[in-house]
Order: C-alpha cells, then structure tokens, then sequence
C-alpha cells in the first residue's frame, strides 16, 4: 500500500467544464468524463435526496427530470448534460419549502417505508403525469386511444408507467394510491 | 396492561416522513465530512484457493488512487465471532467474491477504475457448490439458525405413515433467495482523534458498536455507530457485514473518513442470502382429515467459514396437531458465500412448502383447504406441550375466506377460465415466533411539557421512531405530539437489533417501562422541574428474556387469486388477502404498510426471484436487480391486510406481537396453491416462472392426491 497521486486533474483530457441549472441554480463545473449525473448531484452538490441502487439503471432510486423527463440519473454521463436543466427530489418543493402535491400525497398514503426509492418515485411519479398529459402512451394503453390526447391514468397505467422504480419494502399499492390522489 | 391507550393503535404519520419524501433523510453515505474518499472492494474471482500475489501498482498509479489494502498489508483485527468479518487477514478464499482487496481513491470512479486495475493471482482449488437432497457430505447439525435443536421427533411417524389410508409424499425446492435492501450495505468510517465515529447502514448499531470495539480493541466510550436513516435491511443487515469492517481499515489507514458502498453485484455473495432448502414432506391422514403423521425433513447448504441452517422444519413443530412427527435439518458445507437471515429465516420457506403440502394432502382427502387446517388446530404447542399465550388461526382463516369470497370457490381444479387465462384460488396459513429481547431506554420530563425518549432503535422502515413515541404518550398518559423519540445513535441507551419481528416489542417494552417510572416520579412530586428536567431509566434484562410457560407466536391467513397464461406461461396474481392475528396493532397505517410489503416479497418468491449456483464458476448468476427479480409495481396488484382483534396478556405492556416477517410467511405456498387449483399442475419449484408453467402445462393432467 502507499499513497499515490493527491491531484487527478492532471490527468488532462479527462475533464470538462459543463454547466447545469440543478432546481433552478446554474453551476459549473470541472468533471471528471466518467462522471455520472448522479454522483454530479451527490457529491458535487450535496443533494443526496437522489439515491444510488443499483448504479445501473436497474432500480430506478436515482431517478431525476433532466430538461422534463425524467431518467435514471446513475446512467447519464453529466459531460453530455451541459446546458441541462436539472429537477432533483429536493426541487419539487415550493418556494415556502411547502412539499408537493406527490410528496403530501406520498405521506398521507404512507407510500415508503425505508425512504430509500422514495425520491426516486416521486420524480419519476412527477415525469408520469407529464407524460400522460402529453398523449405518451404505454404497454398497457388502449390502442384505440387518439394519439397526442392525454392518457388517462387508472391504476394499470400507473403500475405500468412506474415498473422502472423498485421497491423492496414492498409499498406500491399505497404508492400507486397516492399518484392517484393527484390526478 | 396499558394506560390511557388514547396514542398506541393510532394510524400516527411517520415522523421522518417528511425528510425521507423531501430527500432530506441522510443514509450511511450522505452525511457530509470534509476530505471524505472513497473505497471499492475486489472480490475474489475463484471458487476455492488462496491468493499468491496481489499487484497494486498499476492501480496505485492511476488518478487519485490512494492505497490499496490486502491480506499483507492491512490492519489486523481480533478474530472476529462472525467469520464473515474476517477480512483481508489470510490469504484464503473460502468462496467467490471474498473481498480480497480494497482500493481506497478520492472519488467513486477512480476508486472503480483503481479497483479494476488491481491484477490478483491464485492457487486454485477444486471447488464443490451444488447442494443434492443425497449429498454424500450432508450432516445433521446440533443446532439450526435461532438454536432450534436441527431434529425433533415424537410417536412412530414412519410406521403411522406406512398404515395411514391417505398419503401426501411429497418433495419442494426453494432457490437461493437474495435480501436486495434498496439502500445498498454502506458504511462511513471517520476518526476524529481517537474517537471512531461510524454512519452504517444497519438494523442495529448497538451490536455493531459492540463488533467494532472488539475487532480494533476500542473502549467502546471511544466508538459512535450512527444509524439513522436506513434503506431496507430484511435480515441482511441484522449484523455487521464486511463493508464496515472495510471502512474502519480504510479510514485507519488513510487518516482519511472513508465510504465503502457496496456495488449491487457484490451484494449477493458478502452479505449473506436465504439459502437454498430442498424439502420431502409426508403427510398422513385418517379419513376425516385428521393427522396422523407428519414428516418435514429439510437438506440446504453452509458455507465452509459459517455454520447457518435455514430453520425450515421448525414451523412444522408449532402448525398442526398430530401424534407422530419428524422435523429435521441437514446441512452441506460447500464452496459458497455464507447464507444468512432473509425477512422470515426458517418460516418463510418452511411453510411454503408446509402449507403447499397441506394443500395436496387436502385435494387427496377431497376436503376444503380452509376445514382441513381448522380440523387439525392443536390444542397445545405440538412440540413443546406448552400452551398457546394465543392463538387464533381458526379465526385468521374464517375471517380471511369471509372477505375472500371463498364460499363461492368451485373446488375443483382447472374449472375457470378466461379465453386462454386459468384462474384459480388458494389459501395458505401463516405463523412467526413472537421474539423479544432485553433493551435500555430512558425517558425525561421537560419543564415545558415535552417529553423526550431515548434508545438505539433503528428504523429499517417500519416506523419505530413514531411507534415508540406512542408507546412513551400511552404509559405517560399524554398527547402524542408532546413526545419526541431519539433513535439511531449507540450513544443513547443500547438496544437489540431491528429484527426477528423484535424490535417494537423489546425497545418498546423498555420505554413502556421508564415512561412508567418517570410518571411515577412526576406524580410524586410538587412545584416546577428544574432546568435539564427529570430522568427514568429502564432495563428490561432478566425480564423482557425471561422463559414464559407460553408458546407465543402470531398467526394468519393468505389468499390469492392468479390467473395463468396458457400461451406465454405467465402467472399473474390478480389480488391478495392476508389476515392477521398478530396481539395489539401498535400503529394501523405503518402496521398495514409492513403486512403489504412482507406479502409483496411472498409474491416475489412464488412467481420472480430466485437465484442460481453456476455449478462451474461458483458464482451466483442472477447477481444484481436486472436479472434477480424483486417485483416491480406491475406485478404488484390490490394487497389487502387485516387484522382481528387479539387480546394477549402473555406477551409485553403493549400486548404486541411481531409483524415485520409473517406477512412474508405463507404468502408464496397461498399464490401456489391457486396456481394448482387454476391449473390442474402442482408446481413444487419456485419461481413459478413461464419456463416451468410452460412445461407443466404440456403434461398431461393427473388427477386424485394432490394433482
């Protein structure tokens, strides 16, 4: 064992500058390429409300709305994000820190235990409603249904939409009631 | 028993809830502390052998490597009473992915790609890692998991079977199962001077205080585990697992605070998995129903490190009354990772295999599943004689049929469908002991009115920091809201771990206790508190472990409806309904999210998870989230719990029981049965996946006993 290099950057060409507006504040920064959003938001920025699973795409606890839409966070290397904008677990609050809808819902349904799939759940609820509201139709959406419409989401479409976000404790009857509270 | 009762029973919102849906909750990882690196382990990539040499250098080389640590060069620990923790001391490598290295680097990446650079060579040994019902080296253990005697034995059950007019001679399998807590196992280790301060991801800090203070020869005043916030544990954090003992060597030697969060894949081979059972049941029966022998016989594997048997026999001692039996375990040492808890260790696949036997000894006697087990209801603890504190199955299952709809069940099997779906029905029963253990608290009296509780319970998920609250207003006989309750730090009073069912019942038994003293002291005394307020304390050793002359354990129901796709070979469980009897339900709306979720993970284990031994590399194939299968919501369709009312004087001041695992006991055997009756097939292999049911489905139909 022994100590090798105090300073990685100079390994130079493999950092970039990339700027990110993360809930609504821009910063830049000097990251390293491999660098995934995730990691970006836990350890650059602190907001560790976006969890880390699986580190691959497989659970969805990491889930965050990168320009809308919501993605596994632990998959997007940040340096293609420059100029993204950013939603995080820890934006959806109000000004007043007053949680949202999705978030009073989720405790009012006792929609978590552990917490740890929690924020990702709830960003990628809020991705969901988007979604339907802009026609986006999924596995389990009739056919027949008009294209560019909204979908209306019943409990189906909410399972189905929301399969990407595991839970291991086992809440999502209480979850898919509480994204239902919302519509 | 209880005071005003005005707090406990309420559906109280969980007092962290707020955090954890805001993203303010900070788990082992999360907690900010300047200069913190990161560490990654290398698992060792063989079977069997030894490692010869470890070449570091490359990785050393790499940006922000920091140091790498191996079996030469690490700290040494006393030798830990978990062999699982012995890490990096010996070169040995008793199973693949024996963490052999660990590189420390300043960020996650460089940790990764230092780790990957790390180039180990071995001496490789012949390995053997596949259990069979007739393994040459099988051997009868003294003892299985939780101190169960590995056999038990009463009557003549072989000669009552061989005379027996109906016969149920049947064999399950149940796979390797992995815990999957969301939160991977995570540890961040700092020293601050000489005081260690530890964030883990643990369902009990006491014991992992009590763990470190050993291996490093610590007082245990120099020593913090903070567990605050955890992400899931069902078993597998019950302990200390490697990645804190990694942490400790890192940060000791790097002067640095350092995380170690285990990489999903790693999980399934260093921190313990339910291990695989292969079961041979014989049920025999009079005419009427009535047993006359019961047989439940038990083969899984150990590791070459670790003795842990699967208790899976023991359910068979507590279910039924009957005048012979046979519960036995065997056990084979082979080259695996050592298995540990999984959510129910012992019940859950132990009355999967019970129950689906119960289910084909019913179907041979022609009897409704629901009378058969209510026919059989003992009148005392089968194996022990002792009497029941309570028990009140009978009433689990008529309820449970009465919500159900199961009056309206065509028996047989195989007579409803939609177009190419079978739909079909099934009931399995449920039970789990009621464990609990010694634990300190300390309760004070504020001269503003507030009251604070202390004690080192964890919350893993069920809620404790709100039910324990209620506890302490219920004994104090004052609002909830005027309550606060500090968990999750070892310095607070110590307490048992977050498991076994355990946790409310022993943490809470303890504050019940001080809060009771303390109001003592508060009704005895005129005039104003001082400053710092007034202080009880409890210890409920000698009392909360104390032998009772009753057999207490919960009870229930599980039923379920599935449809099976004819053409794909899909199971799909259309809903599910469990009623318990579980003593005193503490707190409604967390208490029903955990008899969800403990049924949620019995879906799983009847139709998605299971894991495999590759037979050549040792290796657990379905190592990480996109190939083992946890259910995702689509699976996942209404879950109903219940609960009737049980009134039991024989247990702690709360009247509780446990609730974490038996909402997981039974469920699986309840989704099979209904998979038979839809189908016409018994399926004795878990998962039930299309593979299977595919294969099932082109055999031909057999009918009489047990399909």
């Amino acid at each position: 064992m022994g100590a090798a290099h105090d300073d990685g950057t100079r390994a130079t060409g493999h950092h970039s500058e990339v700027t990110l507006t993360v809930n609504g504040t821009p910063h830049t920064l000097h990251l390293d390429h491999r660098r995934v959003l995730l990691d970006v938001l836990r350890e650059d920025l602190g907001l560790t409300g976006s969890k880390k699973g699986c580190d691959h795409g497989q659970c969805g606890a990491c889930t965050a709305l990168v320009d809308g839409r919501r993605v596994n966070s632990c998959l997007l290397l940040a340096v293609t994000l420059d100029g993204c904008e950013v939603i995080t677990v820890e934006g959806l609050t109000d000004g007043a820190g007053e949680p949202h809808p999705l978030q009073r819902a989720f405790l009012d349904r006792d929609a978590f235990q552990c917490g740890y799939c929690t924020p990702g759940q709830i960003c990628s609820a809020v991705g969901v409603l988007a979604e339907a509201e802009a026609g986006h139709p999924s596995h389990v959406t009739d056919p027949a249904t008009a294209p560019g419409r909204p979908v209306a989401l019943d409990a189906a479409e909410i399972r189905e939409r929301l399969s990407g976000n595991l839970c291991r404790c086992g809440a999502y009857p209480r979850i898919v009631e509480a994204v239902e509270d919302v519509i | 028993m209880t005071g005003t009762g005005s707090a406990l029973g309420v559906p109280a919102e969980r007092r962290e809830g707020r955090q954890k849906v805001t993203g303010g909750a900070r788990y082992a990882a999360e907690h900010p502390l300047p200069g913190r690196v990161h560490a990654w382990p290398v698992p060792a990539g063989v079977a069997r052998g030894r490692v010869t040499a470890v070449h570091t250098e490359a990785a050393l080389d790499l940006p922000g490597a920091l140091a790498v640590l191996t079996h030469d060069n690490a700290p040494r620990i006393t030798e830990p009473d978990d062999p699982t923790l012995a890490v990096l001391q010996t070169p040995g490598v008793p199973h693949r992915g024996w963490p052999v290295a660990l590189v420390v680097a300043r960020t996650p990446e460089e940790a990764r790609a230092a780790a990957e650079a790390v180039r180990v060579e071995y001496a490789v040994e012949e390995h053997d890692v596949r259990l069979t019902a007739d393994h040459p080296e099988a051997y009868e253990p003294e003892k299985a998991n939780a101190g169960f005697p590995a056999r038990r034995e009463w009557g003549d059950p072989d000669g009552a079977f061989a005379s027996a007019p109906v016969r149920v001679d049947v064999s399950y399998h149940v796979p390797p199962l992995h815990n999957h807590p969301m939160e991977p196992h995570t540890s961040t280790a700092h020293w601050d001077g000489d005081r260690l301060v530890v964030y883990t991801s643990s369902q009990g800090g006491t014991a992992v205080r009590a763990v470190l203070t050993a291996l490093f020869e610590l007082p245990e005043d120099r020593v913090t585990v903070v567990a605050d916030h955890v992400g899931g544990g069902f078993g597998s954090k019950g302990t200390p697992r490697p990645d804190v003992v990694l942490a400790v060597m890192a940060a000791r030697e790097t002067g640095r605070p350092v995380t170690v969060a285990l990489p999903r894949r790693h999980l399934p081979s260093v921190v313990g998995h339910r291990a695989p059972t292969l079961h041979r049941l014989r049920l025999a029966a009079d005419t009427g129903g009535r047993l006359t022998a019961l047989t439940h016989e038990v083969v899984t594997h150990t590791s070459r490190i670790k003795e842990f048997v699967e208790q899976a026999a023991v359910p068979a001692r507590v279910m039924y009354a009957t005048p012979a039996s046979r519960t036995l375990h065997r056990a084979v040492r082979l080259d695996v990772p050592s298995p540990s808890w999984m959510r129910a260790p012992g019940e859950s696949p132990g009355m999967y295999a019970l129950e689906s036997a119960m289910d084909e000894l019913a179907g041979a006697l022609g009897m409704d599943p629901v009378d058969l087990r209510v026919l059989n209801e003992p009148e005392r603890e089968p194996d022990s004689g002792k009497p029941f504190s309570s028990r009140h199955l009978t009433e689990c299952l008529r309820e449970g049929a009465r919500r159900f709809g199961w009056d309206r069940r065509d028996p047989r099997p195989r007579a409803r469908g939609e177009g190419p779906l079978l739909l079909g029905t099934g009931v399995a029963a449920a039970t789990y002991p009621v464990l609990v253990g010694p634990s300190r608290a300390e309760a004070r009296a504020l001269p503003d009115g507030s009251f604070v509780v202390r004690v080192n319970a964890t919350d893993i998920g069920t809620g404790a920091r709100t039910v324990l609250a209620q506890v302490a207003a219920d004994a104090l006989g004052v609002p909830l809201e005027r309550v606060r309750s500090e968990i999750g730090d070892s310095d607070l009073p110590s307490a048992p771990l977050a498991g076994g069912s355990s946790g409310t019942a022993s943490w809470g038994w303890s504050v019940h206790r001080a809060c009771t003293e303390l109001a003592d002291q508060l009704g005895s005394r005129t005039g104003p508190l001082p400053d710092e307020g007034i202080t009880a304390h409890a210890d409920t050793a000698g009392l909360a472990d104390a032998d009772s002359p009753y057999a207490r354990h919960a009870f229930g129901a599980h039923f379920a409806e599935v449809a099976v796709d004819t053409v794909t070979g899909e199971v799909r469980v259309r809903r599910m309904l469990g009623v318990f009897a579980a003593g005193r339900i503490l707190n409604a709306r967390t208490a029903r999210s955990q008899f969800i979720g403990g049924m949620t993970m019995g879906l799983g284990m009847a139709l998605t998870e299971g894991s495999t031994m590759d037979a050549a590399f040792g290796d657990f194939t379905e190592a990480d989230l996109a190939s083992y299968h946890v259910p995702a919501h689509a699976d996942v369709p209404a879950i109903e719990a219940h609960w009737i009312d049980e009134e039991d004087a024989h247990l702690n001041p709360m009247g509780s029981k446990g609730i974490g695992e038996i909402g997981n006991v039974g469920s699986a055997a309840a989704i099979g049965n209904a998979v038979h009756h839809a189908t016409g097939v018994r399926f004795r292999e878990l998962p039930l996946t299309p593979d299977k049911v595919l294969a099932g489905l082109a055999r031909p139909v057999t009918s009489g006993r047990g399909g």
